[in-house]
């Protein structure tokens, strides 16, 4: 395999050395290389003297620009907080019920709610707020808690079901399967007068029995006529819209096991401003009463 | 004598692997004792069986070129893995539902992803490495490789390493550090086998009889100390019980992020870079037949790279808890390093002077020019990437991953294809590659499976930074972060695209090799090929 490498008229001198027939060129170093490589050397030092850089023994030099990322930040921070300090002011002070009309307050207060509901809400209810299973649609009319300004600001200030805040929005529904309340047959019951009120029950002879179990049992939150109490949190079950699913199968996890959603008390981790915002954001996406 | 005490030090394994199994405190580490216990208990048995045997004589005349040739097979075989493990994961990424559920807990998207990127760096490069490595400082120290057997521990040892390590990903053992996954009795393995390793890559070169050392070998050498040293630091941990995988870094915080990343990035720095550069070194004047360019240059550029190269790891890190003086440096060094590196781009272009004319003719080459292309962009991208105000756009974008990818498939992978076209008919000696056209198809492939993959992270990665950063006239971010990931599915299409494309030229290849292997006309053995003399 020791081939000889070709050699061409008018090459560069070699070292001399062959290893396994590889030779090597004495060429000079490229310039552009050697001047551009100084280049950066000199860069680098007026760089590091310009902008911190040398470590000592207990600290490090500062640079001349004194410089820093967590001062530049600060800064950036400040300047957006001061421009808005104003009309944060407004927000705050404001009749929660009138910023609406206050075509400039309300505008603010959208495009910072947008950014609260993309940073600490999108994350259940979808960046688009549409929703997913177990996490309410905020983009429809129907709502489990109200759905006026203020009960939106309540809701998002205190939470729903946490331990965290003593206001949260609360309330459970029984596990009628899991602690016995109910039998089987009772449970297929009431599920199938449960379909039956917004569309196709799965098995129609059930229908009628259901009703009694569902008066018995279930009309007290969700009352007579299964249109749910927002004073509750009982959802409507007669508009066709499930949290969970409105198939049989679901149905019956629901009535067997119960469920018990959770929010977080936003009003602990937020400040009042930015869930005045957030509110007035999710009362203007479609369903705002 | 030697056999006794193998047998004990065996049989000693054996019986602590079966303790282990049944102490075991996690599934990985009862599944590593298993694998184990059945690799030492099978040794036991052959080396039993043998004893008594004549030990055959080891050829001092000879190249150790069996050890070459297995690693040639095993680079072929962890690169497929690799590279079929990667485009599945790109298309787990564009279409989650590919997640399964069957899959959950271990081929999930999360277990995959350090399995695919431990079986390209550390399986495909590393085996390429070692094969290379071993092949190279034999031919041109002339020697035969030191210490006997002991490349095939080596050779064994690593495969082993890369079992217990891609199996223990699987199966959740991992210390969660990125490119140090393994805990930590797999890194005191592989401690022990790079040891091995580094003897007899030192003892060869030792021994040699050659006045100089080619350059190539500089860069391997560099290499195989380097990681030895990032591996151990990098690695410092203590377990939480013998018998259990879990074990707790030493390190805490931004101390161990820092090492963490000066680990990473030298492991892209030594791994992927100074051993890749010995590879360029040899097999670049080899296929060209021409003299390499400039021996001052190769001498400069090795000791600034080498110099310079282990101060960058903090522009992994800005704008986080790291110190602003720790990350100025790092951006420093960073671009200090920029014409080190392209030193070795233009020592490998410029070999090519005088024989342009092969580009046309000979696809070898064409793949080894197009590997030394994508190193330059490469190390061209990563010091701009590194300066801060770049890298405040950059970083934890898709870009990175676009930047990492043109280096490991650009680089990496197309000059390993052409050492590897270039060794076959070598070692297997053959006259020549079974076929020319299927080396010109797997060059467009991989070439165009590149292109689709950087630029399409190069424009998700730009997006979804300018993405995360956009505000309105308020100060206020417009999107969410779900937003910018949905934004990206379409370009994450075109980069699974383009994995298909790779790993479909790596088939090519291989089918290739096995082909020259099986089917090229043999050629007759001179003497130049298995005298290791002047």
């Amino acid at each position: 395999m020791s081939k000889a490498p070709q050699k061409h008229k008018g090459d560069p001198e070699t070292t001399g050395h062959s290893w396994d027939g590889i030779e090597e060129f004495n060429n000079p170093l490229p310039r552009w290389w050697v001047w551009v490589f100084y280049a950066c050397i000199v860069w680098a030092i007026g760089y590091s003297i310009a902008y911190p850089a040398w470590p000592g023994v207990k600290s490090a030099t500062a640079g001349l620009l004194g410089w820093s990322t967590r001062a530049n930040v600060q800064k950036e921070i400040d300047a957006v907080a001061e421009a808005n300090a104003a009309i944060n002011e407004r927000l705050v002070s404001a009749e929660l019920t009138e910023i609406a009309a206050d075509p400039e307050l309300n505008s603010y207060a959208v495009s910072a709610g947008s950014a609260v509901f993309k940073t600490w809400c999108a994350q259940c209810h979808g960046s688009g707020a549409a929703g997913a299973k177990g996490y309410p649609n905020l983009l429809d009319d129907d709502w489990l808690w109200g759905g006026n300004i203020e009960d939106i600001h309540a809701t998002i200030s205190h939470g729903v079901r946490n331990e965290d805040d003593g206001d949260a929005r609360y309330s459970q529904m029984p596990a009628f399967g899991r602690d016995e309340l109910l039998a089987g047959d009772e449970i297929d019951q009431v599920v199938n007068y449960v379909m039956s009120l917004s569309g196709t029950p799965q098995d129609a002879a059930q229908v009628e029995a259901g009703a009694v179990v569902f008066a018995d049992n279930c009309a007290a939150c969700h009352m007579d006529d299964g249109t749910g109490d927002r004073t509750q949190g009982a959802p409507n079950l007669t508009d066709a819209i499930w949290l969970y699913g409105g198939d049989f199968d679901t149905l019956k996890e629901t009535v067997t096991n119960s469920r018990f959603g959770v929010m977080p008390a936003w009003g602990l981790r937020l400040s009042e401003d930015q869930i005045r915002a957030a509110a007035i954001y999710v009362h203007q996406l479609g369903g705002g009463e | 004598m030697s056999n006794t005490l193998k047998l004990i030090a065996l049989g000693l394994i054996t019986l602590f692997s079966a303790m282990a199994i049944n102490y075991a405190r996690d599934l990985a580490y009862m599944v590593h004792a298993a694998i184990i216990l059945l690799v030492a208990g099978g040794l036991f048995l052959y080396t039993l069986r043998r004893t008594g045997d004549p030990t055959p004589a080891i050829p001092q005349n000879e190249y150790f070129d069996s050890v070459v040739r297995a690693g040639v097979i095993a680079t072929a075989f962890w690169g497929v893995v690799g590279f079929l493990v990667g485009t599945f994961i790109a298309f787990q990424l564009a279409f989650p539902q590919l997640n399964f559920d069957w899959l959950s807990g271990f081929g999930n998207f999360g277990r995959l992803r350090p399995l695919h990127t431990s079986a390209v760096i550390f399986a495909f490069g590393g085996n390429a490495l070692i094969a290379t490595s071993f092949y190279v400082v034999q031919r041109t120290s002339a020697a035969r490789l030191w210490g006997g057997n002991l490349g095939w521990f080596v050779f064994w040892g690593y495969q082993l390493f890369i079992v217990l390590a891609a199996t223990g990903y699987l199966l959740g053992a991992t210390q969660s550090k990125e490119y140090a996954e393994p805990e930590w009795y797999v890194d005191w393995w592989l401690t022990i086998v790079w040891v091995a390793y580094l003897a007899a890559f030192l003892g060869t070169i030792i021994k040699r009889k050659e006045p100089h050392i080619y350059v190539a070998n500089w860069f391997y050498l560099s290499f195989i100390v380097t990681v030895a040293m990032l591996h151990v630091v990098n690695n410092i941990s203590i377990p939480i019980s013998i018998w259990g995988s879990r074990s707790v870094q030493v390190m805490s915080g931004v101390q161990d992020a820092m090492t963490q990343w000066w680990y990473g990035h030298n492991a892209v720095g030594f791994f992927l870079t100074a051993g890749f550069l010995g590879m360029m070194y040899y097999f670049i004047p080899k296929q060209a037949e021409r003299p390499v360019f400039s021996y001052k240059l190769s001498i400069i550029h090795f000791w600034a790279l080498i110099f310079i190269y282990i101060w960058a790891g903090p522009h992994h890190l800005h704008y986080t808890a790291l110190p602003d003086w720790a990350s100025t440096l790092g951006m420093v060094f960073s671009i200090v390093l920029w014409m080190p590196s392209w030193g070795g781009m233009i020592n490998g272009l410029m070999t090519l002077s005088g024989a342009w004319d092969k580009l046309r003719t000979d696809p070898v080459i064409r793949m080894m020019v197009i590997s030394v292309g994508f190193y330059g962009m490469s190390t061209f991208e990563g010091p701009m990437m590194s300066i801060r105000a770049v890298n405040s756009l950059s970083h934890y974008t898709d870009w990175t991953i676009g930047h990492v990818h043109s280096g490991a498939l650009g680089w990496n992978g197309m000059i390993t294809f052409g050492a590897l076209y270039f060794l076959v008919p070598v070692l297997w000696k053959r006259e020549r590659l079974y076929s020319l056209q299927m080396v010109s198809w797997h060059f467009w492939l991989a070439t165009i499976g590149i292109v689709l993959y950087a630029a399409s992270m190069w424009v998700t990665g730009i997006m979804e930074g300018l993405m995360w950063r956009e505000v309105d006239a308020n100060g206020f971010l417009v999107n969410s972060f779900a937003d910018t990931v949905a934004a990206k599915f379409p370009m994450y299409v075109v980069r699974g695209l383009g994995g298909v494309l790779y790993l479909t030229g790596g088939l090519v290849m291989v089918y290739n090799l096995w082909m020259t292997v099986k089917r090229a006309p043999a050629k007759e053995a001179s003497l130049a090929t298995t005298v290791p003399a002047e």
